[in-house]
């Protein structure tokens, strides 16, 4: 086990927040077709409550920062926060769409010492990308971000979501990468809108699709092992949980509230009202997340893929139960080994429903 | 062997889990974890006070060691540090600046 695998595993067990999402803003200037977010400011939090708010954090032993939004650049006080967060030695990770990014602000990225910085790209091809983003030249501007980014010496990471509208272009998103020099990495989740507009699900590419990407030994070299079918679970299986969210990972919204996950729309807090360290030890909420083992999940528990599926309790949660199935799981667990799941069998099905219902919650008016 | 100077360089990222020290070089994302008395002496690498000294106050008044032992470990493991880029040594004070 590697020294961060450990450390990781300790802060789970001690119940430490070792890392941490902050989005310091929703606004963005791309308005990508799939993004879930509502960009009008409702009210982000200021310099000085952030600020405040990374004080807590580091206190806490928050060791682990991610830095995302909306565009981070969208913030004029983006150098600010992050200056500040560098002064309190947090391991900082940026995601951004590097549209704003020029030679002088990769330059300060690196005199800051950022550890990685992931950047939105969803295809090769300027018109597909600029398609998604709607904002024309975003590919241009992108890619030249990255550019500065790369030859100041910082480490980048492509992130493409792999959605209907890019599908065919990935294998050449994953070509620019190298081209690029830089790590590629790919996502097919798309989760709905915060006003709980669900339209954006038909983007999701069909499931049939994820048993090409699984079986693609340019993106999972290790086919043998990550295809097989599950082991039975053993008893340390069902006593344990796989997910950190409100284990030892939390995420706090540009208003401020804490939530278990920046996918697990569960309101556990509000950091303008309480202390950081009140609402990841007290609330009912974070405690609940906390207290669920394997063997506590509704149908999951009876899986044969319970020890090694990716389910996510806020995907669960968003379709109505945080012990219950997550159907984009149960769809990933079928379509990379070929055996059903617990869910499927229950309701009768011998291929996965491409459709989960899920339903997302207005994160916003919780803190208004 | 005359005294040194230890700051923390600031190209680091670094928090305590657990009474250890987590340390990460964002050069090259090697991660080191210290071990309580290595945790005392980088919290006292402040650029301004002499590493025998830190041994004397942080080390021996605190652990049940012998001196001179004490000391070169201290050395050895300072050496190490420095050599991964994360502490900083030298001859003389560091200015108030160069410390983390």
């Amino acid at each position: 086990m590697s020294l961060m695998i450990e450390a990781g595993q300790k802060a789970f067990d001690l119940g430490v927040p070792i890392a941490v999402h902050l989005d310091v803003t929703y606004r963005c200037n791309e308005r990508c077709v799939h993004c879930y977010l509502d960009h009008d400011d409702h009210g982000e939090m200021t310099t000085a409550e952030i600020k405040s708010v990374l004080d807590q954090l580091a206190d806490a032993g928050v060791f682990f920062l991610t830095l995302s939004g909306g565009e981070v650049f969208m913030r004029r006080d983006f150098f600010e926060i992050l200056e500040h967060a560098r002064r309190l030695l947090f391991v900082v990770k940026i995601k951004t769409n590097g549209v704003m990014i020029g030679a002088a602000e990769a330059e300060r990225l690196r005199a800051l010492n950022v550890d990685t910085i992931q950047i939105s790209l969803y295809s090769h091809r300027p018109e597909v990308h600029d398609a998604i983003t709607k904002l024309p030249h975003s590919f241009e501007r992108t890619v030249k971000a990255i550019r500065f980014l790369r030859d100041h010496g910082l480490r980048v990471t492509i992130a493409n979501v792999l959605m209907t509208a890019n599908l065919a272009d990935q294998s050449g998103a994953q070509k620019l990468a190298a081209d690029l020099g830089v790590h590629y990495t790919l996502d097919p989740t798309i989760t709905p809108m915060m006003d709980g507009d669900l339209s954006v699900l038909a983007l999701r590419i069909p499931g049939e699709e994820l048993e090409d990407v699984f079986r693609n030994p340019a993106l999972v070299p290790n086919q043998e092992e990550f295809c097989a079918p599950p082991k039975p679970p053993s008893d340390a299986d069902l006593e344990g949980y796989s997910c950190s969210a409100g284990h030892s990972f939390c995420y706090i919204s540009p208003y401020g509230d804490v939530f278990p996950c920046v996918q697990f729309p569960l309101p556990t807090g509000n950091v303008r009202r309480q202390n950081f360290l009140d609402i990841w030890n007290g609330s009912p909420q974070m405690r609940e997340v906390r207290s669920i083992q394997a063997r506590d999940l509704t149908t999951c528990s009876s899986c044969s893929h319970v020890s090694t599926c990716t389910r996510c309790p806020g995907l669960a949660y968003m379709e109505g139960n945080m012990r219950g199935p997550s159907t984009a799981d149960c769809e990933k667990s079928f379509y990379r080994t070929g055996v059903p799941t617990a869910n499927m069998l229950q309701q009768g099905l011998s291929r996965p429903r491409t459709t989960a219902p899920l339903v997302q919650i207005r994160l916003a008016a919780a803190s208004a | 062997m005359p005294d040194i100077y230890i700051a923390r360089s600031s190209a680091i990222a670094a928090r305590i889990l657990a009474g250890e020290m987590m340390i990460m070089n964002s050069a090259d994302s090697t991660f080191f974890t210290l071990n309580e008395v290595a945790t005392a002496i980088w919290q006292a690498a402040d650029g301004r006070t002499p590493l025998s000294q830190i041994v004397r106050e942080h080390i021996c008044g605190q652990y049940d060691v012998e001196a001179g032992q004490a000391q070169a470990d201290a050395e050895q493991f300072v050496a190490d540090l420095s050599h991964h880029g994360i502490l900083l040594v030298s001859d003389r004070p560091f200015a108030p600046q160069a410390s983390a």
